[in-house]
């Protein structure tokens, strides 16, 4: 029987970045904030020490800051004609676990949605009819605007100390910048990283080109800096272990590098970690979160009473704890009908290597978000006509480390191993440079997340199952957008080039990325949508659910900075709004 | 060594091992600001560097040295994948976590699957290598009478070549599952932190240029097309830095 502990005011479920964000805005407004993280604590000092933190072996390979399959997995499958069997190790997405989440070892890569990614739907059929849109493909717009997103960007950018170059401020485009974004009320807090030659190059290509290549915006620091918060970042030393490490120079925004000192000082905050949360319990109504139930690493079971419950972890926990909550209508994609776990969505990526014969280009200087990036073939900022899907990506080269398990770079034809591999190795390591494109993919009514009927975690609870692939919209847009990066690719002037892109179904295996969106999305009504524009359950009005899972579509933009803008969003609406008149919609249905 | 041993990273390991502790780690409350905590920090543990092997026979050592050898060979650039300590690397990690899979999923029901669900084998990476080198050397046994480490090069070259595109039928393992865990597991060993007990000297980076550990590359940014002169720098230090032995 689990043992029932004093109300708090607002119980958060899972601390990585929207936790942390969740929790320093509401203990700002004078509640009381208990946090629940299922993994372990990790700060900068302890965790990620410089002496230590540079080991490929151990965080990459080993994946010490990721989610333990162990514990809790999913089971994945292309389609419902396939049985889903677990993913037993990590390959394609690496969700974190413990303090920080994900959050701890992103590359950095900090983005805002073009105001067409965020009205997806009615944009796009406004230009191109309704004809373009496959019959089977679910976009839907967010049902917030990029106007009314702006200053939670900002807020976001200047908590992190983001460095860039800005593109458009007050609708005047800005020399260096990307000219696509949406307007900015400002410039970023911190000028863009010093540029290495291969983005470099990449960008005299672009230029060359008739594109407009900028720096892309960075949680790394390119100087010392003090947020808003009062908390001091360092400058990023390029020591190239950003992506799946922790920083060890307070150089990498992060909960840990940007909120949780001010945070934790506070006397109405308390965190527990190694708690993991069971379920989300109702009032007999089934409209109201009594609290939640929860289970500490001794096996102990808890009832922790709240007023508000904040759902912020990682978006497949966000919808199998709804899912095992009964929260919400499970989506059925047979009929289309139900919102939890409708619209899945990911990205789909493709690179083209550039060898040459005579550039030194040291690629192991690096940090997560140091490059050069082209946005003229993301979202709708070239015409579609014509071209057979809508959606697009980015194009750029990302110097973020090359660290060598994970990078060799060999000319096609190369065999995997042997002396010829060898050899190949030792000629190009030094001198490659990566294109790399990231593109959006569209939501679909066979692209979904319901509960396994087979397997289960570590608690016996059913896991999450994943039915999802890319459509033929994805392959197109992809091999569309592949075929600028290898024109720019070979106007960067090498030897060779050597184009991968992405074919056939999405596999679980290879590493792609950890940008997983959807299951919980928001909207304008409950009938299509889970969550109100500010992230408000429609069906139990004291529950907030942050993060990707509300994004209806996934762009080709990283995913972080919109959430976090989205926290804060819905932060702002709970301490202007509900704590007025509390268990109360803030949309009417 | 023994404060070491007992650290919670250690403890993390032993209670999923066990099953005891599902979270891994005692639940804490954190509150009253960020701590400093040094007697937990998150050192890594270093491989023992003793010659013997801790997880194969002597049998098994056979084909691991002689495929590695092939798979990345010393030659004119320098050594190869038996100079850097690859079989030693690879005897440590079977006979650890990673061997055991003890961060996989391994409940059942068992499937055969598709190639886009990636691993579904009931056997740990341990027990994997354990029963394909069994079968291998089996079947050159029976094709060619004699085991893989007693082949001439060349024909070694072939059978890995075989092993790689599936070309081998196994009696209990899936030839290309293990080769691409096997080849996988090499380079980790070839270019790991020397720590781990491959990269021996760290030649695996010195091969292709990679400065390891050193984290502050700053006046490299913009040094366009200048060598990088420092020599690699491993997470436990370089021999420059230790004292002469006369």
């Amino acid at each position: 029987m689990a043992q029932t502990l004093p109300k708090v005011d607002v119980v958060v479920i899972g601390f990585g970045w929207t936790g942390a964000i969740i929790a320093q805005e509401l203990t700002d407004a004078g509640l009381n904030v208990l946090a629940l993280e299922r993994g372990i604590w990790r700060d900068t000092a302890t965790d990620f020490s410089t002496t230590f933190a540079q080991d490929e072996l151990r965080y990459r390979f080993r994946m010490e800051l990721f989610q333990r399959p162990a514990h809790d997995t999913c089971t994945v499958r292309n389609d419902v004609s396939q049985t889903a069997l677990p993913m037993r190790e990590l390959g394609s997405f690496l969700p974190g676990s413990g303090v920080g989440g994900a959050g701890v070892h992103w590359n950095g890569q900090t983005w805002r949605y073009l105001p067409s990614d965020l009205t997806a739907k009615s944009h796009n059929i406004a230009r191109y009819g309704k004809a373009a849109l496959p019959p089977d493909m679910t976009i839907q717009d967010y049902g917030v605007t990029y106007a009314e997103l702006e200053p939670y960007y900002d807020k976001f950018e200047y908590l992190c100390g983001i460095s860039g170059q800005a593109g458009n401020i007050g609708g005047a485009i800005q020399p260096g910048g990307d000219p696509f974004e949406g307007p900015r009320t400002r410039g970023y807090p911190n000028p863009p990283l010093d540029m290495p030659w291969a983005p470099t190059l990449f960008g005299q290509a672009a230029s060359s080109l008739g594109y407009h290549p900028f720096p892309q915006p960075a949680a790394n620091m390119s100087r010392p800096y003090v947020n808003p918060l009062g908390v001091q970042l360092g400058p990023c030393t390029y020591c190239g272990f950003c992506e799946k490490f922790g920083c060890g120079n307070y150089s990498k925004s992060s909960a840990q590098t940007t909120i949780l000192p001010v945070l934790l000082a506070k006397p109405n905050f308390t965190l527990k970690t190694s708690c993991e949360v069971l379920k989300i319990n109702l009032a007999a109504d089934g409209k109201t979160a009594t609290g939640v139930t929860y289970i500490d690493a001794a096996g102990r079971e808890y009832f922790q009473a709240a007023d508000m419950v904040i759902l912020a972890a990682y978006i497949t926990h966000n919808v199998r704890l709804l899912l095992v909550s009964g929260i919400g209508k499970p989506y059925d994609p047979a009929s289309g009908q139900g919102v939890i776990g409708k619209n899945y969505a990911y990205q789909i990526d493709s690179s083209v290597n550039v060898f040459y014969e005579d550039k030194i280009l040291n690629p192991f200087v690096g940090a997560g978000a140091l490059g050069m990036m082209i946005s003229d073939f993301n979202g709708d900022n070239f015409d579609h006509s014509g071209l057979g899907f809508i959606g697009g990506g980015y194009i750029g080269v990302l110097q973020t480390g090359a660290r060598p398990i994970e990078t060799h770079p060999t000319p096609d034809g190369t065999p995997k191993w042997g002396g010829a591999w060898k050899k190949a190795l030792a000629k190009n390591y030094l001198r490659t440079a990566t294109v790399a494109t990231q593109g959006a993919v569209m939501s679909y009514r066979g692209n979904y997340l319901d509960l396994d009927p087979t397997y289960r975690d570590a608690y016996g609870q059913p896991l999450l199952r994943m039915t999802f692939d890319f459509k033929d919209n994805e392959h197109k847009m992809s091999d569309y957008v592949t075929a600028r990066a290898a024109e720019i690719a070979k106007a960067m002037g090498g030897r060779e080039i050597s184009v991968k892109a992405r074919t056939g179904s999405w596999s679980v295996v290879p590493y792609q990325s950890t940008h997983n969106t959807g299951g919980a999305i928001m909207g304008t009504n409950p009938r299509e949508s889970a969550l109100n524009k500010y992230l408000q359950s429609w069906d139990v009005a004291n529950l907030f659910v942050m993060g990707a899972t509300a994004f209806p579509q996934q762009s080709g933009y990283n995913p972080t900075g919109t959430l976090a803008a989205l926290a804060y969003l819905s932060a702002q609406a709970i301490t202007t709004q509900y704590l007025k008149a509390t268990g109360k919609p803030l949309v009417q249905a | 060594m023994a404060e070491r041993d007992l650290s919670r990273r250690r403890l993390l390991g032993a209670g999923a091992l066990l099953g005891a502790a599902p979270l891994g780690a005692a639940a804490e409350v954190v509150s009253g600001g960020v701590r400093w905590r040094p007697d937990e920090a998150a050192f890594p543990a270093a491989a023992d560097e003793a010659k013997s092997y801790t997880f194969f026979s002597r049998a098994e050592a056979g084909f691991i040295e002689a495929a590695v050898a092939r798979m990345i060979p010393a030659d004119e650039l320098g050594g190869g994948a038996i100079e850097a300590g690859v079989p030693s690397f690879l005897d440590r990690q079977l006979a650890g976590e990673f061997g055991q899979g003890t961060r996989w999923y391994m409940q059942g029901p068992w499937a055969k699957g598709l190639p886009t669900q990636g691993w579904q084998s009931r056997m740990t990476p341990a027990q994997m290598y354990r029963a394909a080198i069994a079968s291998i050397d089996k079947d050159t046994n029976h094709s060619f009478n004699a085991a893989f480490a007693k082949l001439e090069g060349p024909n070694q070259d072939a059978y890995l070549k075989r092993l790689e595109n599936g070309g081998v039928s196994l009696e209990t393992v899936d030839s290309e599952a293990f080769f691409t865990l096997f080849l996988q597991n090499v380079i980790e060993g070839f270019f790991c932190d020397p720590i781990h007990g491959g990269n021996r000297g760290m030649i695996g980076w010195k091969l292709i240029g990679f400065p390891g550990a050193r984290y502050d590359k700053r006046d490299w940014v913009l040094a366009y097309g200048k060598p990088y002169d420092l020599p690699p720098v491993s997470i436990g230090g370089r021999p420059g830095w230790l004292a002469q032995k006369d």
